[in-house]
């Protein structure tokens, strides 16, 4: 599913609203979201699951092909924990 | 790093801002996004939200474990685990803001 089939889906569940503002609703969360992150904070939806950013440090690594050393700066990178309610559905019904 | 938790809350309120529906609708819909997202994947179904992330649901093989504890071996069994991948806008954004820069070295 890709979001503009999100979209669709929930038009078809909410006949009394425009498109276009089902369009501005799903931004808005991915946006708020996008912007926690970008300011550092976590977030935290119980039962789906949370976001927050890790911190990776500096550090030297290697071209792999030609062997040289490269100075890789620190970063920040976003993660995503699942949630428990989420993660108890994904495996329900198969195994277990 | 910053210390705010963002939550449900935050997420309806920033849609009441910007939607004409009532506050109590705006969360109903929040709760609608995050629930469709949720059935997609339960279904095995990845969702890809561009400029954000794509989420998908891998299968796990069932593996020996050990109890860290009693050092007795489990086994674990077949399962699906769900993984998010950010979309490189959603790394450069946070690089850009957090770090001063950039996500460089970034693979697709």
């Amino acid at each position: 599913m890709v979001k503009s089939e999100l979209i669709m889906r929930l038009a078809e569940l909410n006949p009394h609203l425009y498109q276009r503002d089902i369009e501005r609703i799903v931004s808005t969360v991915f946006e708020e979201i996008s912007q926690a992150l970008a300011r550092g904070d976590r977030v935290e939806l119980r039962g789906f699951g949370a976001f927050s950013v890790k911190r990776r440090a500096a550090r030297v690594a290697r071209n792999p092909r030609t062997g040289a050393a490269v100075n890789v700066a620190e970063k920040h990178v976003p993660f995503f924990k699942t949630g428990k309610e989420l993660r108890l559905s994904l495996n329900q019904g198969s195994k277990q | 790093m910053a210390g705010s938790t963002v939550t449900r809350a935050q997420l309806s309120e920033a849609v009441y801002q910007e939607v004409g529906l009532s506050r109590n609708e705006s969360a109903d819909l929040v709760e609608s996004v995050l629930r469709e997202i949720s059935n997609s994947l339960v279904k095995g179904e990845s969702v890809k939200i561009s400029s954000f992330g794509s989420f998908y649901v891998r299968e796990k093989g069932q593996r020996i474990g050990r109890n860290p504890k009693t050092g007795e071996e489990v086994p674990i069994l077949p399962r699906r685990v769900l993984v998010f991948r950010p979309s490189h806008v959603l790394k450069d954004r946070i690089n850009n803001t957090l770090s001063g820069r950039p996500n460089e070295a970034g693979h697709d």
